[in-house]
Parts: structure tokens; sequence; C-alpha cells
């Protein structure tokens, strides 16, 4: 039971990750169909600057603002220079462009910070709280806090602004929502933002846990984009399941299997679940046109 | 001129052409080996072409098939003492199993879904490798032993050029071949449209399952040709990044252009090699080229290239 809650809490903090992850592939795959391997240099980016900026002697609050913006620039960048010059070519014409973007940012990284691995202090006291004989780490609390607030932020723009629901038309039908007077591009612009600020607030929250590098970013996306498939591309709740049922099988298979085929046993599943639905778990069937 | 221009082989030629009068131009055997390796990985990029470019299908897997190649022909020696032609053939036959088992089921799954089911596959295998120490030495690899055909071995970097690029020149005449064929209009036909070649008779599960056993063959035997080259293996030559850069090398060099996987391939062989130079500006130079490719040449290299010669 002890150990059950245990393996439970590790799999739902790093879920939560994966989940934010998840969540940006998805917000950019709605508004332009771009799978955008990007995503997990932009984690990297939120960690690695609040590090460097901790060590230049900025307080830790104000340099993980600061990270924030900073990555959100580097996502209206990649928009801007590298997807909207190539608006029209193929999917995987666009995977290449965001593989060399990735590609780019990682040597930057290496370049402007290090190869080193970097730690941020825990946001709260540093003693594991102790749960039915689980020990569960404050920080991990404050992922499982951040999460939950990003996603209801994340949710009340989109539903209860006029932007957010331009973003939504945008996603729905581009053409018709270009029509009715909104500014498609802008809306593609922002989706990219939001997906950097929603990378860069994931990598500040889990670097106290998981400690960050400049090439943290390849395994986050491999495993944020594998958990968007497994709810279902395109399905915001499907990113989020997606991403805690991934965190959850990771934990559970390094617990009672083996820890070093921890990444087997989650891909074995998701294979088997794809195989069961193959459009993920809140996929919609696509009406095919002929 | 033009009737040259527009024979069905007449980008096998042009290859031909530069494998023989290249060696004129290679002033050591450092080059002769750079050049060994972009043959090799232009081979399994042909092959993933013909399952991207034709069949419409994405891999992100298929580097999987190469450390199948490539574990075959170090492990076959090593611990069941097969000499290393047969590991050879017995990896290229594996492969081919593995692909059929492995094709069925998940070729039913559809764009960035057999994407990531294709990305599991090679991750699989990948833990695989780097866990099961007793065989293939864990995550510092093995030892490959020499290739060896009736005694003869293989040594120095000039045999495996003529060696690697005849390999590939085969596999470039019989994929040019099977693109004029009546299985590679099918194989087009599913590219452009499922439902269309349906309605025109073709198995499509048949004829995508074909292809990707095609595929695997072609990674395969790239895979064991890069296992010699380096007389050393690591469970990095069947990684997820290795996958991603055989689809990087098809698309760069141009979606369904047998020549284009030749160039994508040099490309990415080359390019970490002479950007070396940059030292820590490697990278951000390595992605800034791909993205800018892509971006100027969306057909790809050799498709645009072609088209902005035909127009002149």
């Amino acid at each position: 039971m002890t150990e059950l809650l245990q393996f439970t809490f590790s799999g739902l903090t790093v879920g939560a990750v994966y989940a934010l992850v998840a969540l940006g592939f998805t917000l950019i795959y709605n508004s332009c169909d771009v799978i955008n391997f990007a995503q997990g240099e932009f984690v990297m980016l939120g960690g690695m600057t609040t590090v460097f900026l901790g060590l230049a002697g900025v307080p830790l609050p104000l340099a993980a603002c600061f990270a924030v913006v900073l990555t959100v620039a580097v996502g209206l960048a990649l928009h801007r220079f590298a997807i909207e010059p190539a608006r029209g070519s193929g999917a995987v014409v666009l995977i290449i462009i965001t593989i060399g973007a990735s590609i780019f940012l990682r040597g930057a990284a290496q370049v402007i910070f290090d190869k080193r691995f970097h730690t941020l202090p825990p946001f709260v006291g540093g003693d594991a709280i102790r749960i039915a004989g689980a020990a569960i780490l404050p920080q991990s609390l404050v992922v499982l806090a951040g999460a939950v607030i990003i996603l209801v932020l994340l949710w009340a723009f989109i539903e209860r602004t006029l932007i957010g629901k331009a973003m939504v038309a945008t996603a729905a039908n581009e053409i018709a929502a270009r029509l009715v007077g909104i500014d498609t591009r802008a809306a593609v612009g922002l989706s990219f933002a939001i997906a950097a600020a929603i990378g860069a607030v994931a990598g500040i929250l889990i670097t106290p846990i998981a400690l960050t590098s400049y090439d943290v970013g390849t395994v986050l996306a491999l495993k944020g984009f594998a958990a968007a498939m497994l709810g279902g591309i395109g399905s915001a709740v499907g990113a989020v399941i997606g991403g805690l049922v991934l965190g959850l099988l990771e934990a559970f298979a390094a617990g009672y299997v083996s820890s070093q085929y921890k990444d087997a046993v989650a891909f074995l599943v998701i294979l088997i679940v794809l195989l069961a639905m193959p459009r993920g778990l809140f996929g919609r069937a696509p009406v095919e046109r002929v | 001129m033009r009737g040259l221009l527009n024979h069905r082989l007449f980008p096998a030629l042009a290859m031909s052409a530069v494998i023989v009068l290249l060696p004129l131009v290679l002033p050591s055997a450092y080059y002769y080996r750079v050049a060994a390796l972009v043959f090799v990985f232009a081979l399994a990029a042909v092959g993933l072409n013909l399952l991207m470019g034709f069949a419409g299908q994405v891999s992100l897997g298929h580097a999987g098939f190469m450390g199948i190649g490539a574990y075959a022909v170090a492990i076959g020696p090593t611990h069941l003492n097969l000499p290393s032609w047969l590991a050879f053939v017995g990896g290229a036959g594996l492969s081919a199993l593995v692909a059929f088992a492995v094709g069925r089921p998940i070729l039913r799954l559809k764009g960035h879904y057999l994407a990531v089911a294709t990305l599991g596959f090679g991750l699989l295998l990948a833990i695989a490798f780097s866990n099961e120490a007793r065989f293939t030495g864990g995550p510092d690899g093995m030892a490959v032993s020499r290739f060896a055909v009736f005694g003869l071995s293989v040594r120095g970097a000039q045999a495996w050029y003529w060696i690697t690029a005849a390999s590939f020149l085969i596999g470039a005449v019989l994929a040019l071949n099977l693109i004029e064929s009546p299985t590679g209009r099918a194989l087009r036909a599913i590219h452009d449209s499922e439902v269309a070649a349906r309605v025109l008779g073709v198995d499509i599960a048949r004829m995508k399952l074909a292809v990707f056993v095609v595929s695997a063959v072609y990674a395969s035997v790239a895979g064991s040709y890069f296992a010699f080259l380096n007389g050393h293996i690591t469970p990095d030559v069947s990684g997820f990044l290795r996958s991603i850069e055989l689809v990087a090398m098809v698309v760069l060099g141009g979606l369904g252009s047998v020549a284009g996987s030749l160039v994508g391939a040099a490309l990415l062989v080359m390019l970490p090699q002479t950007l070396t130079s940059l030292h820590d500006y490697e990278h951000m130079a390595l992605g800034l080229i791909i993205m800018a490719v892509m971006i100027f040449l969306r057909a790809g290299i050799v498709p645009t290239l072609a088209r902005a010669l035909g127009r002149a």
C-alpha cells in the first residue's frame, strides 16, 4: 500500500510535466497542424535560464519570470522566422523544421549556458511529508498545484475571453476565421507563445526534483509527443490524461518491473492502446473526404 | 538529351559517374571512410524513402532495423560462431520477419499515430540492446569482427568505399525499378489517396506491409555495413535520434527522389564532420542549415533543383 502510494505520487509528478508538454504539442497542433518537436527545448530554456539568472544573483522569482518571458520570445521567433515562411509545406517538412529548431536551441544553450547538470532549491521547505508511510516531497505538490493552475488559467482564457475564442475559431477552420475578421496569423503566433510559456513553467517547476541540462528537451519532447498521441492528438483533455497515464505507467513499471525497462513498458502499453484505439483515448474519428 | 535526362535510370547513371570519379579527388583514407558512411546512410534512406516518399507512411523507428542488422553481425560471429556473411544475411532476414510481424498491426495506424507507434518500436529495440548486456555489451556496446567471405577479409577504407558504393547503387536501381513497376504505381496511388487506390482495386494493407518489409531490409543491410565500418557498435545505432536523422535525410534530399536520398545522406553525414571546425557552434549551424534548406527548398534539394533546371 505504502509502495503503491509512493509510486502513484512520483508518477503523477512526472506525469504532470509530461501533461504540460503534451498540452503544448496540442495547442500548436490545433492552431496550425504542426507537430512541434522543439517543445522540449521550451522546458529546457525555462529551467536553464532560471538557474543561470539565479547564479548571476537575480532573485529566483524574478529569474523565473524572466525565463518565461525569454522562452515566449523564442516561441514567437520560432513561429515568425521558421514556421510562417514555410506555410503550406507538408507535415513532414514542418516536423523537420521544428527538429532543426530544436537542434539549434540545444546548440545555443550549450554555448550560452554549459553542458553540466543544474538544479534549483525547492520552492517551499525541503522536508518530505509522510502520508500513510509514503514520503512526498513538497516540491511534488508544487508541481501538481502548478499544473492545475495552468490548466485552469488556460481553460478560462480559451473559454472566457474573446482572444481565446478567436484561437478556437482559427483551430476549427482557419479560412472561416479569417473571413469573420480574425487575424489568424496572430492567433497561431499566440498559440506558440502560450505553448512556450507552459513549457517554460513546467521546466522551472520540475528542476528542483529532476535536474536540468542543455539536452533534457529531447526526451521530454519524445515523452510529451507520446502522451499527446496516447490521449488523441488535438484533444486538450487527452493530452493531460495521456501525460498523467504515461507518468504513472513509468513509475509503476520502474517500481514493480525494472527501472531499466520502464520506458519499454510505457511504450508497449501505448502501442497496445493505439492498436485497440487507433485515434488515442480521446481522439475523434476524422471524417474522410474523398 | 531531354530523352536521356528523363530516362528512368538516369539518376542511377549520374550517381555511378559520381561514384567512379570521386576517388580521383579523395585525398586520404579518412575521406574514403566518410564517403563509405554516406553510401551506408544513403542506402537506409533510399529504403525509408520508398516507404515515406512513395507509400506516404512515416516511420520514426527505422533505426531499429539498422540496429538489428548491426547487432546481427556483431552477435552472430561472437556468440553463435556464425561466419560474418551468414550473420549479415541472417540479420536482413530477421529484419524482414520483424517488419512483417510488427508492420501487420501498426500499419493500420495513420499519420502521426503511425509515427508514434514506430517511434515506440525503435525505442523498445534500443532499450533491449542497451540492457541485454550479456549479448550486446550494454550501453558501452561491443566489438564487431571483420567482414569476411570465403576466408578473404575486407580491410581498408578503399575496399569499403567500393563495397558500400556498389551496394548503394544496387539498392538505388532496385528502388528505381520498383517505382516504375505496377507495384510502384500502386504505392503512389496509396500516397495520393488511399480511398481512390482501394476503389481501383489496390490491396492497400498488403502493399504497405510489402514496402515496410523492403525498407526494413534496406535499413538492416545499412546497419550491418555501419557496424563493419566502425568495428564497434553501441545502442545509439538504433536510437531515436538516429531514426530522426534518417527521416531528415529523406526529407532534406527530397521525398520520392532516390538521388535525393544520396544528397540528403551526404549532407547530414558530412556537415557534422565539416562543422567540427566551428567547435561549440556546430549544433547551432547544423540546426540553422536544416531549417534554411526546408524553408527555401521545400520539396527537398534534388526535386527543387531538378525543377529549376527543367525550367532553365
